[in-house]
């Protein structure tokens, strides 16, 4: 694992892409920084990092599209299979090196505060709180580019992918705001929603009854909900959408609540996805 | 070493290797040889743990290539048949990468390193950047990269196309002296190669193990097909003549053919101990009826001709069980 991770620290100096990742995070935070606590003069610089979300939806895909996807373009994965290293240990090698990568323009933004309240009253407990929370969602994000830059050998269809998803992600509250409240509502949103996951789930893993497999056990659940308590639906797909957004959950720290069950939300999501890229790397000796 | 035990792998539908099984002993050199999608390049990936076998059973230096496959990598050093190389790195670089994942550390990866950059003589582009190398150096740092660690195996894929004819003398070399204290296993299409520098030689067809043995055996699989060849100056009745007589005590299924208005073409086929004597009595009949003789050729087996024979009896049989 630590020569996978060398290696790919070494690599993404040389990556034009890496630095842009490290660019554009320190500019969206910059300009946050000069409207936020500068032009505004508000002490508290969460909402910098509140402002900057939408931009990493951007740009975790740029930092994460070639990871695996150019390894297969140029056959080196072949070496990695070959030598004697364990699919868990060159997925863990390269995430590491990820994780160090963004930890680089996180510590200067680190500073930030601490300049900050040299001329005023800054909560830096809530300042460090939501940064560190901002990291850690960070890492879920590239946890999910990673896997789904292991899908492919293109490194633009990997990005578009993830940009897609964050998106969705992004918006996914707002949007499922749009959708009528009751329980028809509920229920073909849910239904909609279940049949395009099966169809991921048949794009990802070739197999048509993985996905019937999903679509039948989600519409169980469904019915099943139905049938016992037809009030649980109502609001449900509001709810279920805000339990699943990366985002709406670093609000909750940008208000001031250090919520743990997101930081679990996280590493659940860190820990699922960085399984799903071995199974993935495992998957590819079977074709 | 390697012992591989009916293996088969399916490509979808398509089986690409069909009940493989073969046993490789120690410290020699042996050749793949095949034609054009024969399995091998996918029997090479099977042994090396790159791709999984739909059945049967591998193991490499007593490891199980699937229950055991970090113990059996360590024993392999392998050059696909694309060099896996990283472009944005010199060859220093990428060898260290490859010796830190081999375990490799400090003075001994220093030492490794600097042993096969020599070996494989790509000192002088040692911090160029390999995406500006040619292919011939781009193959040496592949080979380089399949010798890091002194693996026990060395296995490498068709490592002496894109070379030019002194590299390639070069690297057949360096494998023969490699073969002295490793097992070494490599694929070609040249069957020349195969034939010098290997003790024994795979030949591989449709899926299936055609032949293994030595080159020398296998070139007398066709020895009873050795014949002479002559173009005599003299025309088709008098050379029919001639023959028959010489042939009258014991009848042989020889060819005659017109060249042109002048001469003709004979063969004769004939054992090749007695190829000479028949060479000599063929040249005193000639000189006897005052027809010159203007060329004589002995037609030997070679391993050339059991490998076009064996590998297209194995596509006549796929065709006639289909």
């Amino acid at each position: 694992m630590t020569s996978v991770l060398k290696h790919e620290l070494r690599t993404h100096f040389h990556t034009l892409s890496t630095w842009l990742f490290m660019a554009f995070l320190l500019i969206f935070v910059g300009i946050g920084a000069m409207l936020y606590n500068i032009q505004s003069a508000v002490a508290n610089f969460e909402y910098v990092l509140k402002f900057v979300c939408i931009g990493l939806v951007v740009i975790i895909p740029v930092l994460t599209m070639r990871v695996f996807a150019e390894e297969k373009k140029q056959k080196t994965d072949q070496l990695l299979y070959a030598l004697p290293l364990s699919a868990s240990g060159i997925v863990l090698g390269k995430y590491f090196a990820l994780l160090v990568i963004f930890l680089i323009p996180t510590a200067i933004i680190a500073v930030y505060p601490l300049i900050f309240s040299k001329f005023g009253e800054v909560y830096l407990l809530g300042s460090y709180g939501s940064m560190l929370a901002f990291f850690i969602m960070g890492a879920s994000l590239i946890a999910v580019g990673v896997f789904i830059s292991s899908l492919t050998e293109n490194q633009g269809f990997a990005a578009g992918i993830a940009i897609v998803l964050f998106l969705l992600n992004y918006f996914s509250v707002r949007l499922s705001e749009y959708i009528s409240t009751g329980v028809a509502g509920t229920i073909i949103a849910l239904a909609v929603l279940l049949l395009a996951l099966a169809a991921i789930v048949y794009v990802l893993t070739k197999n048509s009854n993985a996905a019937y497999g999903t679509a039948a056990i989600g519409a169980v659940g469904l019915i099943v909900v139905y049938l016992v308590d037809k009030s649980k639906l109502e609001n449900l797909l509001p709810a279920l959408m805000s339990k699943l957004s990366f985002f709406e959950r670093f609000y909750g720290f940008v208000d001031g609540v250090f919520d743990i069950g997101s930081i679990v939300f996280y590493l659940t999501v860190i820990i699922f996805f960085l399984f799903l890229t071995v199974q993935s790397l495992e998957k590819r000796r079977y074709n | 070493m390697i012992k591989v035990e009916h293996l088969k792998k399916y490509y979808g539908d398509f089986l690409a290797v069909n009940d493989l099984s073969f046993e490789i002993g120690e410290g020699s050199v042996y050749g793949f040889l095949g034609p054009n999608g024969a399995g091998k390049s996918t029997t090479m990936n099977i042994i090396t743990g790159c791709l999984s076998p739909t059945e049967g059973k591998v193991s490499v230096a007593g490891f199980d290539i699937l229950e055991e496959p970090l113990q059996a990598r360590k024993k392999i050093g392998y050059l696909p048949e694309h060099p896996p190389l990283y472009q944005q790195e010199t060859p220093e670089e990428y060898l260290r990468f490859v010796g830190e994942a081999k375990g490799l550390r400090g003075d001994k990866l220093r030492e490794e390193i600097e042993s096969v950059i020599e070996m494989t003589g790509i000192e002088s582009v040692r911090d160029r950047l390999i995406s500006a190398l040619s292919k011939g150096y781009q193959q040496r740092v592949g080979i380089a990269q399949a010798l890091l660690g002194d693996p026990e195996v060395i296995i490498l894929d068709e490592p002496t196309v894109g070379l030019d004819p002194i590299q390639i003398i070069e690297i057949r070399d360096l494998i023969k002296k490699l073969g002295e204290s490793h097992t070494v296993i490599f694929s070609s299409h040249i069957l020349s190669e195969v034939q010098t520098i290997c003790e024994k030689v795979l030949i591989i067809a449709g899926g299936e193990l055609v032949a293994f043995d030595t080159p020398e055996n296998l070139e007398k699989l066709e020895q009873a097909k050795t014949a002479v060849h002559l173009t005599v100056s003299a025309g088709k009745e008098e050379a029919e003549q001639a023959l028959s007589e010489f042939f009258s005590e014991n009848p042989t299924d020889y060819q005659l053919t017109e060249a042109d208005e002048e001469s003709v073409n004979i063969r004769i086929p004939a054992a090749e101990a007695d190829t000479k004597a028949l060479c000599r009595d063929l040249f005193f009949l000639f000189a006897g009826k005052n027809l010159p003789i203007t060329e004589m050729t002995t037609e030997r087996a070679s391993l050339e001709k059991v490998f076009v024979e064996l590998t297209e009896q194995s596509a006549e049989s796929e065709v006639s069980a289909s």
